[in-house]
């Protein structure tokens, strides 16, 4: 596998200039003949869509719910970030790439990132025109607010629900370009396979989930724009068709994988209720100014909060970092808690949970002042656990939230097929190890408004694929026979199990072995026990209904059997990176504070993996990572 | 942790065209903390262990943002609960050995397609319409060009929290979509980027709602009762007006 990440020569602030102008381009009357093909419609893809049709481009979009409008980056709540130094508080380009990379823990491209942060401000204008209600001051300009630790204010927000805003941007710019004839939509539909035809991504093969038929679609590029793989786990804080089968698709007809196992773990989270829980619910890190984190001094302390005196309370994050407190990173916080829970300290009915607290807080500031910081946070988390946390701790746990692996990608977003481009959160990131708040949605926009439509025409332009006539036939032919019969198996194996059976049973697995911490010893017997169940499923797993009809439990089964050969991948990478890196703690490579050591001499490459096309064994390549313009830093925290 | 039993009559149709009928299934034991999908989760769990066919009914990220879930719960979309979706409701709402009818949204423009499933892609046809402000990418000048003012900003987006869930359509007796379109309508027409596009906005979105087969408003108010988000049904108002004023000015522009 050849790791070209073309990535232009030059200073890093004219490098994406120089990339623009050495890109070839397509002849306006050209770029109708051309077919693209995006899967979902989040972020990335609704913009790259809506982007492409703008250009002329004819463009099909796949989603597989009953609308586009309902992807997951909708979820979003906190913000995007820009650049644009709007509060002159010492902001530029140059900080926002910097506190990126290191955001990143140095495990990430600095050319990519650099061109992120360029991005950025076109972003907020971009979507600023199209009618984002963004919050405003009071002189009618954008407001600012600082966010994931950054220390100038650079986040743009729309109340707790910038994702929905930018995403409906997203969407409606997509919906002009269909009443325009330039985009149609494929909702209820879908990818099963990839098809690559003389070494190109020509098309996917798709199920239409109302009637189950098993269709091919041909494009001269396609875009993969499905999301992230944190489902792997069960419980996480995507949404719950969230799942990797478009990617491992991909993967399985030769694209690589880069870094599977960087995985950001939110340390706020509703802890886990119940056996029948299907997902977990983030709560704002922003609680995180005002509530104390703590745990009873000792261990199986089972009385209520209120009776545990101050003396026999544990406020570890504070004891443990003086300087930041409650306010340490995403990881940090997560790492504590687990240690916490696992001394026996945990607290609830699961004793997988410790308190946010809120008392201090409401005695110096007032519950009115408090509640107005916090009012709609406190309302959801009543709602969901039936406890006030005004007078009352908060009971949190982590949870899996956001992947930072995904399918490699060029410094064009192209993955290792040609043609095959990838976006978002599914191809590997500009980000690395440990992803900051509010970049998210500004990667998904700058890949999906910007990138996309620029490479995307040089790809075309420097050497055109060919028509889309008979071309392949053949391949796709056989794609769909393949696809059919897999379903097919799927439904025959008549067992005893359900899909969520065996999904509720890995995901455990994964977030015991391969989870917030991980070492050799739980890593290897993890990468033993996936094959076993793996086995299991396609001997006992069991499909109601047949596949010609609306059938949920055959789309879950479908994702679940590509969650069971993909969870195997993350445990080899996560195995291999004998480092601690971001969010990545690796037992066996901590500082003397026990904080995450990085090895830059060893790991400063990004993983990625090929499955042999003989024997579909994965093979580890790397790209190693260069750091000109930043000098890579430990983290410290104390 | 209390727990509670309750009788379920859930609407069942194989397909469109299919005749549809009750089902009537007893949930035994169930924790009070439990939401209700993950009931529906769990029936469908057993319905699929004893060899029946699951529920089918939509939903996706289950924390109240997507509007894909929705169903009819005693006559109410998205169940008893204020400003809430089905996805956020939890059973410590109901009380222990009741009856709980559950109905797929029902509305001409809404077709059933399985169960509890109904087909909403007439809302994104009205989208298509005008729901949006025409500007390409890469062409906005900056962003802090055009102020606008805090109450107009907040008043926008108040009307764009929509979901686009269906449950005002549901709800309403005319099945009028009047409140999803009246949020878009609003939310554009009070910002001035939407400004250049407003009159043809209304006139191309009301035209192609009224196309799709769904009715009047005739301020029944149920819409907003029901709307998880709170929509307001001032946003009709304002849609009508955007109308009036759009289809008796001279210049369409």
């Amino acid at each position: 596998m050849q790791l070209d990440a073309r990535i232009p020569l030059g200073p890093l602030p004219e490098k994406w200039d120089r990339c623009r102008f050495e890109t070839q381009l397509v002849n306006p009357a050209n770029k109708r003949k051309f077919e693209i093909i995006v899967v979902g419609t989040g972020l990335a893809g609704a913009s790259a869509a809506a982007s492409l049709a703008e250009l002329g481009y004819n463009v099909k979009a796949f989603c597989l719910q009953d609308s586009p409008r309902r992807a997951h980056s909708i979820a979003a709540q906190g913000g995007i970030n820009a650049a644009k130094n709007y509060q002159n508080d010492g902001d530029s380009i140059r900080r926002l790439f910097h506190d990126t990379i290191k955001g990143g823990d140095f495990r990430a491209r600095e050319a990519n990132v650099y061109r992120l942060a360029q991005i950025s401000n076109t972003i907020i204008d971009q979507c600023t025109a199209q009618g984002v209600p963004f919050a405003r001051d009071y002189g009618g300009h954008l407001a600012n607010r600082s966010f994931g630790g950054a220390q100038v204010s650079r986040t743009f927000y729309a109340r707790g629900q910038t994702g929905q805003q930018l995403l409906l941007g997203a969407y409606s710019a997509m919906m002009r370009q269909v009443k325009a004839g330039r985009v149609q939509i494929f909702a209820r539909k879908e990818m099963l396979d990839l098809v690559v035809v003389d070494g190109r991504a020509r098309g996917i093969v798709t199920r239409d989930l109302v009637n189950g038929a098993i269709e091919s679609h041909t494009a001269h590029a396609v875009i993969l724009a499905t999301g992230g793989y944190g489902n792997v786990y069960y419980l996480s804080t995507n949404a719950m068709s969230s799942n990797v089968s478009a990617s491992w698709r991909a993967c399985k007809r030769g694209a690589g994988f880069a870094n599977p196992s960087f995985v950001q773990i939110h340390p706020t989270c509703i802890p886990v209720h119940g056996d029948y829980q299907s997902k977990l619910t983030l709560m704002s890190e922003s609680l995180r100014n005002d509530g104390r984190v703590w745990t009873p001094a000792r261990a199986d302390d089972q009385r209520p909060p209120h009776q545990i005196p101050e003396q026999e309370r544990d406020y570890y994050l504070e004891k443990k970092y003086p300087s930041f407190g409650n306010l340490v990173p995403r990881d940090v916080a997560s790492r504590n808690a687990k240690e916490q829970c696992d001394q026996g300290k945990g607290v609830g009915p699961t004793g997988l949970a410790v308190y946010l607290d809120f008392a201090q807080a409401i005695t110096r500031d007032g519950e009115a002042a408090i509640r107005r910081k916090y009012g709609n946070l406190f309302h959801m988390y009543e709602k969901i656990t039936n406890h006030d946390p005004a007078t009352e701790p908060m009971m949190i746990y982590p949870a899996v939230h956001y992947t930072m692996g995904g399918l490699w990608v060029d410094y064009h977003l192209m993955s290792t097929i040609p043609g095959l481009f990838v976006a978002g959160e599914a191809n590997f990131s500009d980000h690395g190890a440990n992803r900051l708040g509010a970049s998210a949605l500004m990667q998904g926009l700058a890949d999906g408004y910007f990138i996309l439509p620029t490479t995307i025409g040089g790809y075309l332009g420097a050497t055109p694929p060919p028509p889309l006539t008979s071309d392949g036939r053949s391949t796709f032919d056989e794609a769909k026979t393949l696809a059919t019969a897999r379903t097919n198996t799927l439904l025959t194996i008549g067992g005893q199990r359900t899909p969520d059976d065996f999904h509720r049973e890995l995901g455990l697995l994964m977030w015991n072995g391969c989870g917030i911490a991980r070492n050799a010893h739980g890593l290897t017997e993890a990468l033993a026990r996936i094959p076993m169940i793996r086995d299991e499923f396609w001997q006992n797993l069991k499909v109601p209904g047949t596949g010609a009809e609306l059938n949920q439990t055959l789309e879950r089964a479908g994702r679940v059997a590509d969650f069971l050969e993909f969870a195997e991948i993350m445990v080899r990478d996560a195995l291999a990176r004998e480092e601690s890196c971001g969010c990545h703690l690796r037992e066996e490579s901590q500082t003397e504070e026990h904080e995450a050591k990085r090895n830059d001499e060893a790991f400063c490459h990004v993983a990625v993996w090929e499955l042999d096309a003989d024997d579909g064994r994965p093979k580890l390549h790397k790209e190693p990572l260069s750091f000109d313009f930043t000098t890579p830093s430990q983290r410290s925290y104390t | 942790m209390k727990s509670i039993s309750l009788t379920l009559k859930i609407w069942r149709q194989a397909g469109a065209d299919a005749p549809g009928a009750f089902q009537t299934l007893e949930t035994g034991q169930l924790s009070t903390d439990m939401s209700f999908l993950e009931m529906l989760d769990v029936i469908n769990e057993r319905l699929i262990t004893t060899n029946q066919a699951p529920v089918a009914f939509d939903h996706d990220c289950r924390e109240g943002i997507c509007g894909m879930c929705g169903s009819v719960v005693n006559g109410e979309p998205h169940g008893p609960e204020k400003r809430t979706t089905l996805c956020q409701l939890h059973l410590r709402h109901f009380t222990d050995g009741s009856t709980l009818v559950i109905e797929p949204f029902r509305a001409r423009s809404f077709p059933v397609i399985k169960d509890l499933i109904v087909n909403r892609s007439a809302f994104d046809n009205i989208i298509a319409e005008g729901g949006y402000v025409s500007v390409n990418t890469g062409s906005a000048p900056d962003a802090n060009a055009t102020p606008v003012s805090t109450s107009r900003a907040e008043q926008a987006l108040d009307a764009a929290e929509c979901i686009g869930c269906g449950a005002c359509v549901a709800a309403c007796p005319n099945a009028a979509a009047m409140l999803f379109v009246g949020a878009k309508i609003s939310h554009l027409a009070l910002l001035p980027q939407g400004d250049p596009e407003r009159n043809r906005r209304v006139i191309a979105m009301v035209r192609k709602m009224d196309q799709l087969g769904f009715g009047n408003c005739s301020n029944e108010r149920r819409c907003e009762d029901v709307c998880p988000k709170g929509v307001a049904i001032s946003n009709i108002a304002r849609m009508n007006r955007e109308f009036l004023r759009a289809i008796t000015l001279t210049d369409k522009g």
